[in-house]
């Protein structure tokens, strides 16, 4: 037996192609995950230099950033619609796969890549979005480039790296009824700030990790890159293996099996040493709001806002404080909402909202509040729509959407007007993130659709619903 | 891109921590399939009231800083989403230094790729410049061969940068060429 290695460790080595002394790990890559916004310039450099998309097998495009959620015949937004026909272009040019807003398989792309099966344990994979990270609950190696980088990708299928350091967030204990992966990933980055994952890649590892569901998973390494690190994993256990049975794009039959038993030994070995360790108990997780204008900025529910003098960065926080309108040492119960968005990479997968849906069943959203539910994909979409989600959303008074990005960056119609407040199952509360002047909460889906009940942030484990 | 050894400029400090991508240049603006004319939609929400008239609020605003080209500013730069449009804004601004405590990773790989130069420095020397830059007087001459940073009353500081990027920004070469010598081991790779 040689050194235990982590598995970060493992996939890294899988891919090096080239390695040289005092350079970046030339890397070569499984998976490129293309969209509307981050890639016509990437293709147009192509063009100019007159080179070919080397692997368009190992390609696959869809919109998803910009596309409207609904009246998706009559696109208004003449620039929008200029940079989808621009994919679709590109794509017929250089012989790419598209899911386009009409077809069955589109959806977000950080939804659509593990639901098709083309997210795999151990394999790199790259996408010019931030959020590539959530393909790392697979055990692969995910992160999000700039659009020089994907030009890159494209052009030769690898990409130049400088090799991380591995940080093991380990997560001991159980969940409590009613706290969810959303709320564990909001701690983690309260506790540890927006920062520490910076020059990392992280392996979620514990206990309470591997009693996650898969798309609970995709919640929490979606989020690493708010900690500051490209990307985050974990390991694959028999509930990776399980998830990824039958999917589109992965081995069929005795070919399965093979493959799963190599995806089982990418784990992380035993004794494996990392170069940073956090240690977390889940058991004290509560229900997490931000309050902010970083993800970092976030408390319990059971919580206030800081004290400006008592906090670290006074200068930091007093800004966020005006631009959020709250005062300091506001109790987070006290605030008062107007939107709620349940959508997003982080969570808008079928189990998001179910849960949701389980919460607002049978009452009504509070008459000053504009609620929208956009699924991940279109998938998503109709599976809830066979299992009655739509009209338990719509019935209380939610619009029901067509997938895509929308809300959670505002780049369609889908925005939150200036001032306004907004309870979102989103990634990033950012100024102006979700409309300028808009005013961003993050919090899981069960706890943004107790608000919308409510009309401001309440603690979800007192609500009727809840999975106990 | 370009290649770049040596600039001399004017310093524009933004004290602030944490500066998203979002803020560098807001998603309204990502819809553009070129590449170039995004320096105007820098810091667009900081800059700019609704209706597209200047803040005066907001110190860049100010004229004594007009042509800056060198920012100084606070920890995590360029933090949040991995869009290149946050680099091709900040270099057709005008800015061909950044000066930070640290950078977010992605965007660190970003602004490379459009020959800005990324240097950390102390918490302490930034914040020693971005006083003396108030009078919007202060230029500073950066040095990439010899890893220095000159400011006008000759005191000489210097910086750590990999030689692999420095290499990079001071032949200006095009990545995907100098990986396309490599197909040979990429072929290799892809058969083995």
């Amino acid at each position: 037996m040689g050194k235990p290695k982590t598995i970060i460790e493992k996939v890294w080595e899988q891919h090096v192609v080239h390695r040289e002394e005092g350079k970046p790990d030339l890397l070569y890559i499984d998976q490129h995950l293309v969209h509307e916004v981050t890639s016509p310039q990437a293709f147009e450099g192509l063009r100019l230099a007159n080179r070919k998309v080397r692997r368009p097998d190992l390609t696959y495009a869809t919109m998803d950033h910009n596309v409207p959620t609904k009246n998706r015949d009559v696109i208004k937004d003449e620039i929008s619609r200029k940079q989808m026909e621009t994919l679709r272009k590109n794509c017929e040019d250089f012989g790419i796969k598209l899911a386009d807003m009409f077809h069955p398989d589109q959806g977000i792309v950080h939804v659509i890549g593990p639901q098709l099966g083309l997210t795999q344990p151990g394999k790199t994979i790259v996408c010019g979005d931030s959020h590539t990270s959530t393909h790392g609950a697979f055990g692969a190696l995910a992160f999000g480039i700039g659009t020089s980088e994907v030009e890159h990708v494209l052009a030769t299928q690898t990409i130049w790296q400088d090799r991380p350091k591995t940080l093991n967030v380990k997560v001991e204990g159980d969940l409590g009824p009613g706290v969810t992966a959303k709320d564990l990933i909001l701690a983690i980055i309260a506790k540890y700030g927006v920062r520490f994952g910076t020059g990392y890649v992280m392996e979620y590892t514990g206990e309470a990790i591997r009693k996650l569901t898969m798309e609970e998973r995709m919640t929490i390494c979606n989020m690493s890159i708010e900690a500051g690190a490209r990307a985050g994993l974990i390991s694959p256990d028999q509930t990776t293996v399980e998830f990824l049975r039958g999917r589109e794009y992965v081995p069929k039959d005795e070919a399965f099996d093979r493959v799963s038993e190599e995806w089982l030994a990418l784990a992380t070995d035993e004794g494996a040493v990392y170069d940073h360790t956090v240690t977390i108990n889940a058991a004290e997780v509560e229900p997490q709001v931000t309050w902010g204008t970083n993800p970092g900025m976030g408390v319990p529910v059971s919580g206030a806002t800081p004290f400006v003098a008592e906090s670290d960065n006074p200068d930091e926080v007093e800004r966020a404080l005006e631009y959020m309108g709250l005062e300091e040492n506001q109790p987070i119960t006290s605030i008062e909402i107007d939107h709620v968005f349940i959508g997003s990479c982080t969570n808008s997968r079928l189990s998001d909202l179910k849960k949701a849906a389980a919460i607002v069943e049978g009452k009504q959203v509070k008459d000053t509040i504009k609620a929208i539910v956009v699924p991940g994909s279109f998938s998503v979409k109709l599976e809830a729509e066979k299992a009655g989600i739509d009209k338990v959303f719509k019935e209380a008074g939610f619009e029901w959407r067509d997938s895509g990005c929308s809300m959670c960056l505002g780049m369609n119609d889908d925005v939150v007007p200036a001032g306004g407040r907004c309870a979102s199952t989103s990634n990033r509360n950012f100024e102006g993130r979700q409309g300028n002047g808009a005013r961003t909460h993050l919090v899981s889906p069960e706890m943004a659709a107790a608000a919308a009940i409510e009309g401001r942030f309440v603690d979800v484990r007192h609500f009727a619903g809840v999975a106990q | 891109m370009e290649a770049i050894e040596q600039h001399e400029g004017l310093v524009y400090a933004l004290n602030r921590a944490n500066i998203d991508t979002d803020q560098i240049i807001p998603k309204q603006f990502l819809k553009r399939i070129e590449r170039t004319g995004f320096g105007q939609f820098l810091f667009y929400n900081w800059r700019f009231h609704d209706d597209g008239s200047l803040r005066e609020d907001f110190s860049m605003n100010d004229p004594k800083y007009d042509g800056a080209s060198i920012l100084l500013a606070g920890d995590n730069f360029g933090c949040g989403s991995s869009r290149e449009h946050a680099p091709w804004a900040l270099e057709d601004y005008g800015f061909k230094v950044i000066i930070a405590p640290s950078f977010a990773d992605i965007f660190y790989n970003n602004a490379l790729k459009n020959g800005i130069i990324l240097v950390k420095l102390d918490e302490e020397q930034i914040k020693e410049w971005q006083n003396r830059s108030e009078d919007g007087q202060l230029s500073l001459s950066v040095d990439l061969q010899n890893q220095t940073i000159t400011d006008d009353s000759g005191k000489v500081v210097e910086f750590d940068i990999p030689s692999y990027h420095k290499e990079k920004l001071i032949n200006g070469w095009d990545d995907i060429a100098l990986t396309l010598l490599m197909e040979e081991k990429i072929f290799e790779f892809e058969n083995s």
